[in-house]
Parts: C-alpha cells; structure tokens; sequence
C-alpha cells in the first residue's frame, strides 16, 4: 500500500521544493537561456561586441559540411557504443544471474569501472593503445598491424568506442543484473519443461521480458554517447585525427572555446539540447508507463 | 502414459542440509499420487527432482522402464502446473499454451488443433488471445492446466497449484483436477500442505515429515490407522486428540481415569507403560454409563457439527457432533470409544504401537 503524508499550508511544500528548484534554475534554465540567446548574436572577431542576427547561426551551420561531418560522426560513435555496451553487458549480466558463487566479485569487479572518470578511462585507454609505448598497441603491432590512432582516423574512432563502451558495461550492467533477478524463476523452469533450451529460453522468454530494461537503457546510453563522452574524446583524440573524433558535442566545444565562435557554438548547443528534451520525451512517453508486454 | 518409480532418492543441499532422506515409491501407470506434509518436508523437493529442476544427490527415478536421472526436464515427457502458474507474461494465452509445442516443432495445424480442444476442455476458449494479466486467478490457473495438457506428457506435476486461490475457488478447481486427471488417466504427482486436498485429490496418499516417508496408503487407509502420531495428527480435520495414557493389561489402557478397549494393540506392552492414546474427535461418543470425564471449556459452532473443547489431563482435547446430537449435560461429557478407533502410539518414537 502507498503510504501519503499530508502536508497542511502552502508554505512548507513551496519551501521544500526551493532548493531543488534553485539547482534547476541556476545549473538549468539559465545557462540554456543563455545559450539561446547568444545563440541568436554574433560576436565580433575580438569578442568586443555583439549583434543579433537572429536565425543566421542555424543557417551558416547547416550550411557547413563539417557540422553534417560531425552528424555523422556521432551517428557512427553512439551507435557503436550503445550495441557494443548494451550487448556486452548483456551478456555479463547472464553469466553473473547463472553464477552463484564468488557472485559479489564479480559484480563489485564489474562495477568499478563506473568509479572511474571519464577522462581518467580516456587516459587509461590512451596509455594501452598508445603506438609507440602502449601494451596493446605494442601487441597489435607485433601482429602485423599498422596501429595507429593519431594518424589513423578509424583507429582512433575505435580507441573512443572502446573507451566509452568500457566505462558504459558496468552501469548497463547493473540495469540487466537486476533486470534479470526480476524474472521469476519458475518462468525459466517452466519454460525448461517445455522444452526449451538455454538459448531458445533466452531469447524467448527472458530477452522478451527485460525489454522494459533494455528500452529504458537505450535512451541513457544514446544520451549518455552524446553528452557525457566529452571528457574521454577530449583526452583520448582531442576530436583528431583530423576532425576523425569529432561528435557534436564535441564540436560545440572546439567552436566555441577554441574557434571563438560564441553564437555557432551555442545554436549547436540549443540543437543538442532539442534531441535531449526530444530524448527524453520518448523516455517518459514508454518507459516511465512500462513497455507492453 | 507411465508409472513413476523412485529409489531410495536422496537430496543433500551444497549446505550439507539433507530436504530428502532416501524415499522409495511406486506411482502406477494413470495413478494420482499427493505429496503432503508441513512446509519444509521435503515434498517440493523431491517433486522437482521428478521434474529435472534439481538435481538428484543418490538414489535414482524412473518415468517409465527410463532412469531419467540425468536427462534434461525438457526430455522428460513431464508437465508441471506450478504455485504461481508461472505463465509468460508477454505471451497471449495461445502462444503461452502453443510454446511447448512449438518447442518441439509440431506442425501448425496440430497445435492449433490441440489448443484449441484444450481451451474447449477448460472451458478459456473465449480469452485465448488475452494476456496473462488480464485474467482472474481461477482463469489463470486454467491456462496454467491447460499448458499442461496440450502437451499430452506422461506425467502431470503439481506444485501446490490451488494455494493461491481463494477458498471457493480452491474448491472447484479441486473437483475440475481430479475430473481432468480421471478423464485423460494421465500419471499424476500432486505436492500440497493441504490435507482435505489431499484426501480427495490422492488415490496413493505419501505422508512426509522432515525429508522422510511418514506412511504411504490410500486415503482412507491412512485416516484409519495412522503409521505413527505424526500422520494421526497431520490427517483429519480437527486433527486428532492425542492424551497421555496408562498400558493397564493386554488390550486395555487407562485414559483420564477410565479404562478403555483397545483392539489394535502391540502385543506384550508392561503394564504401566505410558503410551500416547490417539481418539479422533468425531469418533468420541456420549456414554450413558461411565467413560472419560471431559469438562467442557468452550463450544464452537460449525453448523453442521459442533465442537467441544476442553482439557484431559492437561492435553487439548475436542469432541465432535452432529449439532443437537449431544442432549446431556454440555458443560461436562462422559465419552465412550469403539475399541476399534482407538490408536496408541510411542510416546518417544510417535510410532504405531500396533499389531
């Protein structure tokens, strides 16, 4: 039963609510009004003044090809991340639900990574493929294979794939562990009478009934690859080789803080902020009413 | 259709805890056979070491001339109704009843032919395309049974199938079980903690106690003469009054002062041995002349019968009555017994002391 508290007055619940109010408003609402507005000015080349120029931000960056580049590029990245986490914690996930003992290990070891900053992870991945120190890298040249991720733009998509897909396992991880707990087990017994095996069972009875979880952990990941992977782009490639690396947000920062473009910058950052608030709607239109089943 | 035999089956937990110590039984070709006993006696157990669902520790079962000890449940040619139905909650009630079948890759149109004779036999045919949430527990236990029997297995298991459903509801599925099981004469395990539902449901009634056989026997065999005061009390409703008791010669114990006859009576018991005397409470009749002196505490009304409670010698004891059949004194009863319905026990073993 769903316990309720009644608060009496109007008062107090205006008052409870203020601080997380004040967050909002201070950390939110005003930096991406901010954002909105500058979005809509355009600096001078000194950053002396400004001057509205109202939508020619958005024109001038659909005009460039380097934005669609960058379109393009995210595309590739988080998709990548996101079938390479979702699938690898997956599949974690169903050996730790059939593993009894040494369970908590495996689960505290396959939980860390989620500890780790996301630039420190960059960092680590960076030292093991870097080309003339790197363990792996060393490994792979000894094989035969011209490893290079500062001058090859795919070796280095790879490299920033790899590390962020990395840093995604454990939280996916969790998600589909408890998800799986979740699933009765006199359903898998049941299904094992009737006959079926551990692979057919798997993709009939129990992938079926995690969807709500695997829908849920969609849209963070996607969010996750556009937004949060900043700090291991940055310290993995920088955007490089040759603008290979380059995802939206990506481009948002070199623009801005390095290109000294304020305005391109910030519509780039207003278009970011529509495919999350779009993002997110999806999220509370089907996972916030639970995917069907 | 097969006979189920089991050998001496053991069950030892990686905990070194022991559900089943070492139980032997014979289930005839079409028989129904209940598993009853408290929770934790090691029925559950042993009935999914039948299904394949744990493994069997030592001994061996056999479905049919085949030991199945290491085949897969899936190989077993078994059916299993479970507790909470365990029915897949993304399917409809066809594709939950066809999965068995697709699983072993029956043609289309046999499986539509036999879900369908199924859902017509369990009276689901209007809900088959509904999922399992939008049922009621009764029509869920239906499907539930109705998954069971598509499959035409050699044996049906029943894992504590009615304890979800309210009292009524118990009731009727327990008449529709036995219908279906004489009907299609399918081999049947039926684990319950429920005693009524164990003495309607069984043709082969196991008692089990602590991972070990108390008695096995029919129904009526087990209610008559109980193996030991385990069985004595656990069977019957209200269960049976168990009063201290003092060997007096051969066939003849005291109980609260009056001596009774007894007719199945271990023979060579020392006089003064103290024994446990088992009396049923609808077996306990008003004396006209002298008998056990009961002071009546209290009367619960049934309807039907009434119920008499009192203390004997400090043990709880309850008579039982046809309403208005008891015309003396209710506030004291002067109780007889046939000979015949009087059980004695060990008062250390709990066992039969019998001929």
């Amino acid at each position: 039963m769903e316990k309720r508290s009644v608060i009496s007055g109007r008062l107090l619940p205006y008052l409870l609510l203020l601080p997380q109010l004040a967050i909002t408003l201070v950390f939110f609402y005003w930096p991406a009004s901010q954002a909105l507005w500058q979005s809509f000015m355009l600096e001078d080349a000194f950053g002396l003044s400004s001057e509205f120029v109202g939508l020619e931000n958005y024109a001038a960056l659909f005009q460039q090809p380097e934005y669609f580049r960058a379109v393009g590029t995210t595309f590739i990245f988080s998709t990548a991340v996101t079938v390479l986490s979702l699938s690898v914690a997956l599949l974690l996930a169903a050996m730790a639900d059939r593993q009894i003992r040494g369970a908590p290990v495996y689960k505290t070891l396959l939980i860390w990574p989620y500890a780790v900053a996301p630039a420190i992870a960059g960092v680590l991945w960076l030292f093991m493929f870097q080309p003339s120190l790197g363990l792996v890298a060393r490994g792979l040249r000894s094989l035969g294979l011209d490893w290079n991720p500062l001058l090859n733009g795919n070796h280095a998509m790879m490299l920033v794939v790899l590390s962020a897909t990395w840093k995604q396992i454990s939280y996916n991880f969790l998600f589909f562990l408890a998800g799986l707990q979740a699933i009765p087990k006199s359903l898998i017994e049941a299904a094992a009478i009737d006959g079926a095996r551990p692979t057919r069972r798997f993709w009939t009875i129990v992938f079926p009934l995690l969807s709500p979880t695997t829908f849920f952990l969609l849209v963070v990941n996607i969010v996750y690859v556009f937004f949060d992977t900043f700090g291991i782009i940055d310290a993995v490639t920088g955007g490089g080789p040759a603008k290979a690396t380059e995802t939206l947000v990506y481009k948002v920062y070199s623009d801005g803080r390095l290109g000294g473009d304020l305005g391109g910058s910030a519509a780039q950052s207003v278009i970011l902020m529509i495919i999350v608030i779009a993002l997110t709607a999806v999220q509370f239109r089907f996972v916030e009413r639970k995917v069907q089943y | 259709m097969a006979e189920v035999v089991l050998k001496d089956v053991r069950k030892t937990y990686a905990g070194g805890v022991e559900a089943v110590k070492g139980v032997s039984l014979d289930i005839p070709d079409g028989g129904f056979c209940v598993l009853v006993g408290p929770s934790g006696c090691g029925k559950s157990t042993l009935l999914r070491m039948i299904a394949g669902l744990e493994t069997i520790t030592a001994g061996s079962v056999a479905i049919g001339p085949r030991v199945v000890n290491d085949v897969e449940p899936a190989d077993r040619d078994i059916a299993m109704v479970f507790q909470n139905y365990a029915l897949y909650p993304h399917m409809s009630v066809y594709d939950n009843m066809a999965y068995g079948l697709k699983n072993r890759g029956t043609p289309k149109d046999e499986i539509d032919k036999r879900v369908k004779e199924a859902a017509r036999i369990l009276a689901i045919e209007s809900f088959l395309a509904r999922k399992p949430r939008a049922l009621s527990g009764g029509q869920r236990q239906r499907v539930a049974m109705g998954r069971a029997i598509v499959r035409k297995p050699q044996v049906f298991l029943f894992d504590e199938p009615l304890s979800n459903l309210d009292a009524k509801l118990r009731v009727q599925m327990r008449v529709e079980i036995k219908r279906l099981q004489r009907a299609l004469g399918v081999t049947s395990v039926y684990v319950t903690h429920d005693q009524v539902e164990a003495m309607t449901l069984s043709d082969k009634l196991v008692v089990m106690n602590a991972g070990n056989v108390e008695q096995v026997g029919l129904p009526n065999d087990v209610y008559k003469r109980p193996a030991s005061r385990f069985v004595a009390t656990f069977i019957g409703s209200p269960p049976m009054n168990i009063v201290p008791g003092i060997v007096e010669g051969d066939g003849r114990v005291a109980v609260g002062g009056h001596m009774l006859a007894v007719a199945d009576m271990a023979p060579g018991l020392a006089p003064g041995t103290v024994l446990d005397v088992g009396l049923r409470p609808e077996d306990l009749e008003v004396s006209g002349g002298p008998g056990i002196r009961l002071p009546v505490d209290f009367v619960e009304e049934l309807g039907a019968t009434q119920l008499f409670h009192g203390k004997l010698d400090g043990a709880e004891m309850v008579v039982q009555a046809p309403t208005g059949a008891i015309t003396s004194d209710t506030r004291q009863l002067t109780l007889t017994i046939d000979a015949a319905k009087v059980h004695l026990f060990d008062r250390d073993t709990g066992a039969r002391r019998g001929r």
